[in-house]
Order: structure tokens, then sequence, then C-alpha cells
């Protein structure tokens, strides 16, 4: 049994119109059997905080092209994608570069 | 630069590095934090030295800004101009021969009113934008889009043909600043605030972008009168290069978007470093070697500021648009195939048009987007295709014609290079069409004579774009009067031509 993680979430370039606008959220994932992964944090947000359009964000099991993940300031392609295990305070952002976000 | 080669040529000490993937490949020590191109991560100080190299470079390449030239940076608000915006500010503070010797002014143009934005939003935008631009000590201009409506019709006419620059004017240019060491060039410190928007202007304004009927049509419409009214700020300013924040993720998408849009013959000018379709002034995409990616993440490592600014496509759907639907399909193929938008934009670097659209004749020019027209082209084109089955479709409908103003003349064109209205006619397939209404309202579209009329001004692509327009009088005031002056001006041409010497005679 995995302990509940707390996260701090940031959305940006546009990708926060879906979220109400809102950029920064603290969170803590509950426990579950296994470690939270970010593919699973992706399922976790799409169910309990975007508010409209999850094709804009969400494309299949990953981010919707365009969007830049980004793990503790770094580049989410050197921490193992959707396979990273978050950890306590992890730090997640998510950047749009599509125009208009 | 030449460390950069020194690494490609040690291979052994490259192959000394354990774990790549979490080092850095330049330094070889830092902890890799972005991956720039397939397989190469950076530092965080290696991504800093290798983007800040990068402007420089590309404007040192290019030579295009002169010594004390004023030069007007186009900032959105977007990661990109904003990017732009920063580096120029690390430019001019790099000391002696790295230092950026131009003197940079700021714009921005407050796109609300078009996207519908409350008055507000607009202004709350606006004061993050200028608390942005104050800091940076430049001189800058906030511009309501609402502007456009009454701006005088030079714009889209004849340019002042510049003074030709030798080629040795550069260094020229170079020399006498050097000489004046820079003094006396200070930068005069002024800022134009916002001028109050009367709710009237924006009324009209939303009228004119909403009278496009799709997307498509909205977005090319947004952007020329955007591109006007940046032209228009940098003459009355005193400016004569503008800067632009496309980055090369853009201009990949801009790229085939223009293809899909017709603009072909425009691609080179549209996507290319430097745009000379204004002529005294020239605009130039000084951000075009960099993908979103990356500026994307140096301003969050680095802590560029950007603001938010919705357009007309924020939230919309994949295939709301050309323009969305090319972007969504650079980006898919991109996370697939990392090299695509470098082959895209590469591709662009080599696109060239046959005819140097900067010697072109200003008659010769769309009235809209101002490149040269594409439309005298043979009888063997998909263009000539797309007239004579218009034509076909309507020749049933000669009532329309009884209100036509002056438009049996050709477009203002030379005479040899036949016009596209005028060609039908007296072509192949034209005489049936020319006998059901006189031989002159052949090519009326159903949409009367004003938009036929503003139709034979423009190029191809812009010609599409109006046809989606449900009504061309929307269209302000300068645009209208221009197309009325070159109708006038081509009219008399025709009048007078018989007197004319015709110049493709003139060789036989
Ligand atoms: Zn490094
Ligand atoms: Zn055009």
């Amino acid at each position: 049994m995995a302990a509940p993680v707390a996260i701090h979430l940031e959305f940006g370039g546009g990708a926060e119109l879906l979220f109400n606008g809102v950029k920064e959220h603290h969170l803590t994932l509950p426990s579950q059997s296994e470690p939270w992964d970010v593919k699973q944090l992706l399922v976790w947000i799409q169910r309990n905080l975007l508010k409209e359009r999850p094709e804009l964000f969400v494309q299949g099991d990953s981010v919707r092209p365009g969007i830049l993940v980004l793990i503790n300031d770094a580049d989410w392609e050197l921490m193992g994608e959707l396979d990273y295990q978050l950890q306590d305070q992890d730090n997640v952002v998510f950047i749009s570069t599509l125009h208009g976000g | 630069m030449c460390q950069v080669d020194e690494d490609y040529h040690e291979p052994l000490q490259r192959a000394e590095v354990p774990s790549v993937s979490k080092k850095c490949v330049k330094c070889k020590e830092g902890t890799a934090a972005v991956v720039i191109r397939a397989g190469d991560a950076f530092c965080r100080g290696c991504f800093k030295e290798y983007f800040i190299h990068k402007f420089r470079a590309v404007l040192g390449k290019h030579r295009v800004l002169y010594p004390g030239e004023k030069v007007l940076l186009a900032v959105s608000g977007g990661p990109s101009s904003c990017s732009m915006l920063s580096q120029v500010q690390e430019g001019l503070s790099q000391n002696a021969h790295k230092k950026l010797r131009f003197l940079p002014g700021i714009v921005f143009i407050d796109e609300g009113g078009a996207v519908g934005q409350s008055v507000e939003d607009r202004r709350r935008m606006v004061a993050e934008l200028q608390a942005v631009f104050k800091a940076t000590g430049f001189p800058f201009h906030v511009v309501p889009l609402e502007q456009v409506l009454d701006l005088p019709s030079s714009v889209v006419a004849a340019a002042p043909s510049p003074s030709e620059r030798a080629a040795g004017a550069y260094k020229v240019a170079v020399g006498h600043f050097i000489q004046s060491d820079g003094v006396g060039v200070t930068l005069k410190r002024e800022e134009s605030a916002p001028a109050d928007v009367q709710e009237s202007s924006t009324h009209s304004l939303q009228q004119l972008i909403g009278s496009a009927k799709t997307l498509t049509a909205r977005e090319d419409l947004l952007n020329t009168l955007r591109q006007h009214l940046l032209v228009h700020t940098a003459r009355t300013e005193g400016y004569s290069k503008v800067m632009l924040g496309d980055n090369c993720t853009r201009l990949a998408v801009k790229l085939l978007t223009s293809i899909s849009l017709g603009r072909g013959a425009q691609l080179a000018q549209d996507t290319g470093f430097s745009d000379s379709r204004y002529r005294d002034i020239i605009l130039v995409r000084p951000m075009r070697d960099y993908s979103a990616k990356e500026i994307a993440y140096y301003n969050r490592m680095f802590c560029v500021p950007s603001v938010f600014i919705p357009s007309l496509d924020t939230k919309t759907a994949d295939k709301s648009s050309i323009q969305r639907l090319t972007e969504s399909f650079v980006t898919r193929l991109q996370a697939d195939f990392p090299s695509t938008v470098s082959t895209i934009y590469r591709t662009s670097e080599k696109l060239q048009t046959c005819k140097s659209s900067s010697t072109a004749d200003h008659c010769d020019r769309c009235l809209l987007c101002m490149c040269a027209l594409d439309t005298a082209v043979e009888n063997a084109s998909a263009f000539q295709a797309t007239l004579i089955s218009e034509q076909l479709s309507q020749a049933k409908a000669p009532a329309a014609t009884s209100a036509a103003i002056p438009r049996q003349n050709p477009a203002p064109m030379e005479p040899e290079s036949t016009a596209a209205t005028g060609q039908c006619c007296s072509s192949g397939g034209g005489e049936d069409c020319g006998k059901a209404v006189g031989g002159v309202g052949c090519c009326s579209s159903a949409k009367g004579p004003e938009s036929t009329g503003l139709r034979s001004l423009l190029c191809y692509s812009c010609q599409l774009t109006i046809r989606d327009m449900s009504s061309v009088e929307r269209l302000p005031h300068y645009i209208l009067s221009e197309a009325q002056r070159r109708q006038r001006r081509s009219q008399m041409r025709e009048e007078i031509s018989e007197f004319l010497l015709d110049e493709g005679d003139e060789g036989d």
C-alpha cells in the first residue's frame, strides 16, 4: 500500500483555461495499492480537475501533443514520461505551446 | 561556436561519460534538464548559453539590422515574442563587441475587441503587459486593433521606395557608429498610453471580423489587419524594421497552412527571415530558429514574463479552422517524428520567388497581403479552371450586371499579363459567357459588383478569404478607398491603352 502523495500542479500557456483559469493546484493523491505514476495522474486530473473539453488536454493515455510536461523543472522526457513514479512534494507543470492555448 | 565543433571531434571523450541521457551533452557535467533535439539533452547553463548564442547568431548571419536603426518589436504577450523581447534586452546588456547596436521599441496590438474580450479583461491585460514593457526601459506603444478602422489608405498604397542600400552599407554604418561611439543615439523614452477605445469602433471591428463566415477566413483577415496596423505604427513612429516573434514551430504550421490556403506563391515571404513586401518597412523573424518547446522551457527556467492572451481559436476543436487543423497535424506528427518541424522549416529556407517580388510594380501587388499578385497565370492553371467553372455556374444570371461598376478593365496589371478577369472573356471557352452578359459581367460573382471589382485586386488566397465574407462593405475605409483608386487608375490606363507602347512588343 503506497502512502498518499502531496504534489503541486501548475498549468500555463493557456492550458489553465481548461481548469477554470486556475494555474496552481496543491493536492494530495489518495493512497492506493500501487505507487502513483504520471499516467495515473493524468487519469486523476481528468476525473477530478479538468472542467471541460478533455480532448484539448489529453490524447489517448498521454497529454495532447503540443503540451509540454516538466517534472521538478526538468523535461519529462528525461524522467521516464508516463512511467515516472511521483514522489511526495513533486512539482508537475503542464505548458501548452499551442496557438491560443 | 568553436567549442561546439570541438565536441564533435572528440568521440572518445564522449564514450567515457556514463549514462549520457542524464548528463548534459555539451558540458558533460551538469544534470540534463531539457531535451531539445532527439537525444540532445542540455543542462540549465548550457541551454541558456545555446539559446542566447542562437539569437545573436541569426542576427549576425543575416545582417539586416543596422547600428543605430530603430527597430520595432511586435510583442503579442505570447511566449515567443516575449522571449524575443528578453533576448533583445540580453543583447543590449552584453559588453563591447557582442552588444546589439540597434534601438528597440515595443508595440503591442490589443486585439481584445476582435476576440470578444470584456473591457475590464482588456484593461487588466494591457496593464500587465505595460508593467513588463516598463521594466525594459524601451519606448513602447499600446495600440488597440480598433485603430485599424481609421488607417489612411497610404498603408496599402505604394510605399515610398527606400534608398537602396549598397552592399557595403552595413560596414559603413558600423564604422560611423563606432566613430560616434554610440553617443547621441540614446533612446528617447516615450510611452504611448492606450488610447481610449470607443464602444462603437469595437462594435464595427466585431462586425468586420464577424462578416467572415468561417474561422479560417476570420483568422486570415485578423492577421492581415494586424500586419497593416503594425506597419502603420512603424511608419508613424519612425521605425524601419519590425521584428516578429514567429518561432519555427509556428512557421512550419504557417507554411503548410499557407499552402492549404492557396498562398503558395507567397510562401517565401510569409515564412522567410526578412520580408520586404512593404518596401520601406522590413519585417524580420529572428525567432525562426527556435522551437516552441525551447522557448517555453527558456521562459520558464529564466522567468521570462509572458501574458496569456486569448485568440480567435482559443478552446476550439482541431477542425475549427485550417490553421488549427494544420497545427494539430504538425504537432501530432512531431510527437512521433521529432524532426517533423525542422524538416518543414528547412524546406521553407529553400523557397524563393521566381520574380523578386520587391521589384514588382506596386499595382501588381495584392491589396490585402501586399504580396506580388499570383493571378496572372497561363490558361492551363488550377486558378483559371476555378474561374471558368465559377463563370459557367453564374452565366445564367445576367441581371446582376445592370449595376455593374466599371470592371470590363482587367486587373490593374501591365497589358501583357492578362489579368484574371480579362482573360476569361478573350480565351477559349469564354466566348459563351461573353455573349450571355455582354462581355462585361462574365466574371461577376453572385455577390455583386463591389466584391468582384475588389477581387481583381487581390491575390488568389485573399480572394478566397473575401469570398468567405458576407459583405465587403464592412472592410475598413482605407482598403476600400485604395481599391477605388486602383480601379480608377486601371480604367484610365485602359482608356489610353491605344496610345501606350506595349512593353511586351518592344522586343520584337
Ligand atoms: Zn551543460
Ligand atoms: Zn493577398
